[in-house]
């Protein structure tokens, strides 16, 4: 029977190698471990401040629409349906176009005019949201209320500042989800005498069915969270409205409107509840696109 | 061979084109639009007085941001400081001795907190340093901002450590040079220009973060007085001023949305550009 | 079937002693079993490695010839899941019981493909083994790179750019820089894993030269898969097969008159 070597040997008493090694190595982990810590720091104080939360209204707090700071009253439901809404609606503009916008520019743009323009989209994800809240407020608020929406700011409006703060996410996945189809099966596709578009549609799009769901996943991680653009344009107002043109409410703006500003404890609590609440969200959605961008890189 | 059937399948085929062709100017266009944008709107405002003078009291005309930059360099400088160690050593330990449980829980715990939506790490700044100490403060901004950076580092850099020929180990270690050694003088400077680009890009992408400010660093009208207190951030600035009913202050974010418009796209050209040589790649 | 009989282990003393019974042993080798997570490559070796000789190690690829190497110096070790076990003796020390840095120290390596740190020039490469160890006497680090330089012969055509990348030289030049780097440091024993597999016949030439001059002050041990190449810079040949040393004597004997009928077959190329 063999042994590692390194389990065989011990360190010769007093070699300052060895010992400087083990060193080394326990530091450097404890580095590393400062994320597990902030990790699980982070989960216990947004579990504990929000205890008192569960406590009183019990997970009926995620199903009820009223929210009274004022009389201690709280239920979180017109938050969680602005968030998933204006999200829903932000993937619904934004995968087309950003799976349009891979494909031209893995199939058809010249490899110059693709680099360029792959250049000018990462750049776009660079953009802080504060920048595209303002622009939100000042350029596309005014252009819904000449196009006809009673107020500008409301759901649809955030739900498209959202798709633009997406749209590089799916642009650049699906471009390289599209970059790993193999040529061999392109090219058997062409000897049948097929388009090139067909070839998209029959061969590439298929292969990378996983990898662009993957891309979708992790935009729709991004959109729940965003904070700045949505509450610059959604409305804030905690009401569930059937129309997508008037104002509504999300999870993450109304933690940004109200924590400051949260008189009683009670309120501060209600709003950590909501804030643990999207944070297992992004968690399970995030966890959902790792699932299958990490299936994808097992079979490349 | 159909002739119809065949120019029928040419046209689907140039009209998908186009459309993706449109798909693919939007997405690009969009940057240019907002660029071209905030750069209209602001340079207007935008003077030396600007950049150098505090804010006017409420109601009077004019004044600047300086200390809305003074504060962002200071808060995103604290936060580099408190992040760049412990994200590239982690990303060391990942990289090089990254095979147990201990690491796989790390690099699970960094993948979480790269998705956690900045308002909640925010959150946590607030019931982590502000409620304890009961005051608003820039050393709660910076940890706040620094939580955001960490996971960023660390996975940037454990990645870049893997590009690094594990020939060049080897050789080092057949010279009869301890491993930490190895590690920290030959391994790490030959990831280097990839581990700081990632680290400036991660720099840049927190200086444009106001949601985990929002209750942390809060803002402040005036110069910030050390650590433990409430100070001005650009991005929170901006925030504050677009949500303000004063068409001075509109002008005054517009311009202060320049500013930072600039750094951003600043640091980021510089870190591609800087990065192309090299072998690396980005994912 | 024939070859199913155990053999009997080589007998290297009746074979190599009576021609020079006075060259001392830099390094033995007993009963060397090694392999890779349970996979066995080296099923016990039994070798001594004659000081100041060039000592060739060949054989067919798969037979264990760079493992044996990388076991000298405990480089083996550093991949996961490597297993070793036996004995080595450098100068009557077990090399397996010695701190791995500090035998390293004394059995240096050279690598198949010319490995320059990237971000060094060329003398921070040669003095890298000295000022990663801790010497910072400048006019000695200075001295020990030109002398590096010198000996692995290339010292005439970098010595107007010491400071350029070591990276920009030509691969030739990059492994003969790694020989400096190696020698820098002065070990006794310096390894070479098949070390010009990655080059051109003239930069092969001009490393099997500076071979022929260092081995007057050191002991060299070299893998190659070129018999040509063993049989220019050798004076002993050991022939592996499937982790088996098969054969192990004179290098001059064993290209004409070897013992083994499988060493035999495989000089005369018929098969491997």
């Amino acid at each position: 029977m063999t042994t590692a070597v390194l389990d065989r040997v011990r360190p010769a008493p007093g070699s300052r190698e060895r010992a400087g090694d083990r060193l080394f190595r326990l530091a450097i982990a404890g580095f590393a471990g400062v994320i597990l810590l902030a990790t699980a720091a982070l989960a216990w104080q947004l579990a504990s401040e929000s205890a008192e939360t569960w406590k009183t209204f019990g997970l009926a707090f995620l199903w009820t629409s009223d929210w009274d700071p004022v009389a201690d009253v709280f239920g979180a439901l017109p938050f969680l349906y602005g968030t998933a809404v204006s999200s829903l609606l932000a993937l619904l503009i934004a995968v087309p176009l950003g799976v349009g916008a891979a494909v031209f520019l893995t199939e058809l743009a010249p490899k110059r005019v693709a680099e360029v323009l792959m250049f000018a989209i990462e750049l776009l994800a660079a953009v802080p949201s504060v920048i595209l809240g303002l622009m939100g407020i000042f350029l596309l608020v005014p252009a819904m209320r000449a196009l006809g929406a009673p107020y500008g700011v409301g759901m649809l409006t955030a739900g498209l500042i959202l798709a633009f703060m997406i749209l590089p996410y799916i642009t650049t996945i699906t471009r390289e989800v599209l970059l790993t189809v193999p040529r061999p099966l392109k090219e058997a596709m062409y000897a049948l005498g097929a388009t090139r578009w067909e070839v998209v549609r029959g061969v590439s799009l298929p292969y990378s069915r996983s990898g662009i769901v993957g891309a979708v996943f992790l935009s729709l991680g991004r959109a729940l969270g965003e904070t700045m653009a949505v509450t610059m344009v959604i409305g804030n107002n905690p009401q569930i409205k059937a129309s997508l043109l008037e104002p509504g409410y999300s999870m993450a703006a109304v933690i940004a409107n109200e924590l400051a500003e949260a008189a009683s404890d009670a309120h501060l609590s209600a709003l950590v509840a909501i804030g643990l609440t999207l944070m297992a969200l992004t968690v399970l959605v995030n966890g959902a696109a790792r699932l299958m961008l990490y299936r994808l890189g097992a079979r490349r | 061979m159909n002739d119809a059937l065949y120019t029928r399948r040419r046209m689907v085929n140039n009209a998908m084109f186009a459309l993706t062709a449109v798909c693919a100017a939007v997405a690009s266009g969009t940057l240019l639009a907002i660029l071209g944008y905030i750069a209209w709107q602001g340079a207007s405002s935008l003077s030396w007085d600007f950049l150098t003078n505090l804010p006017k009291p409420l109601g009077e005309e004019g004044g600047g941001i300086a200390n809305s930059i003074v504060g962002s360099a200071k808060v995103v400088g604290l936060a580099g400081l408190m992040a760049a160690p412990v994200g590239v050593l982690g990303g060391v330990y990942l990289a090089e001795y990254g095979r147990g449980r201990y690491a796989f829980a790390v690099r699970y715990a960094a993948d979480v907190m790269n998705g956690v939506p900045s308002i909640v790490v925010g959150l946590f700044g607030y019931a982590l340093i502000v409620q304890p100490m009961k005051r608003f403060s820039a050393l709660s901004g910076s940890v706040a901002l620094a939580i955001i950076m960490v996971p960023i580092v660390l996975r940037n850099t454990e990645e870049f450590l893997r590009l690094v020929p594990g020939t060049i180990r080897e050789a080092a270690l057949a010279l009869g040079v301890p491993r930490w050694k190895v590690t920290l003088f030959v391994i790490l400077p030959t990831a280097g220009r990839g581990i700081l680009t990632g680290a400036l890009l991660a720099l840049a992408r927190v200086a444009g973060e106001t949601a985990p400010l929002i209750f942390t660093a809060f803002g402040n009208r005036f110069w910030d007085n050390g650590w433990l207190n409430p100070i001005a951030t650009l991005p929170h600035t901006i925030f504050t001023y677009a949500i303000s009913p004063y068409q001075d202050w509109h002008n005054q974010a517009w311009a202060a949305a320049l500013i930072l418009m600039i750094f951003v796209l600043l640091v980021n050209v510089t870190a591609r550009v800087w990065l192309r040589p090299s072998s690396g790649t980005s994912h | 079937m024939d070859m199913m009989r155990p053999m009997p282990l080589p007998r290297m003393k009746e074979e190599s002693e009576p021609q020079d019974a006075g060259a001392p042993i830099a390094m033995s080798v007993r009963d060397l079993r090694a392999g890779y997570g349970g996979a066995p490559v080296l099923n016990g070796v039994n070798l001594e490695i004659r000081e100041k000789t060039v000592t060739a190690i060949i054989g067919p690829s798969g037979c264990g010839k760079s493992t044996l190497i990388r076991c000298l110096n405990r480089m083996h070790e550093s991949i996961p899941g490597a297993t070793c076990d036996g004995e080595i003796l450098l100068g009557g020390r077990s090399a397996l019981e010695l701190d791995p840095v500090l035998l390293r120290r004394e059995v240096g390596m050279v690598f198949q493909r010319p490995n320059p740190f990237p971000t060094m020039s060329i003398s921070q490469n040669v003095a890298a083994g000295l000022v990663l160890n801790g010497v910072r006497d400048r006019a000695l680090i200075a001295e020990t790179v030109e002398k590096s330089l010198r000996r692995a012969a290339l010292w005439d055509e970098v010595k107007d750019k010491l400071d350029a990348p070591g990276v920009g030289l030509s691969g030739g030049q990059q492994q003969r820089l790694c020989i400096a780097r190696a020698l820098a440091v002065e070990p006794r024993v310096l390894l070479l894993d098949e070390p010009c597999s990655a080059l051109d016949p003239i930069a092969t030439g001009r490393i099997e030269e500076l071979l022929l001059q260092i081995k007057d002050q050191l002991t060299v041990v070299i893998v190659t898969h070129n018999m040509q190449q063993a049989a220019r810079v050798s004076e002993y040949t050991v022939f592996m097969l499937m982790g088996e040393m098969v054969e192990y004597g004179l290098t001059r004997k064993m290209f004409t008159q070897p013992a083994d009928k499988r060493t035999e077959d495989y000089i005369t190329g018929r098969f491997g």
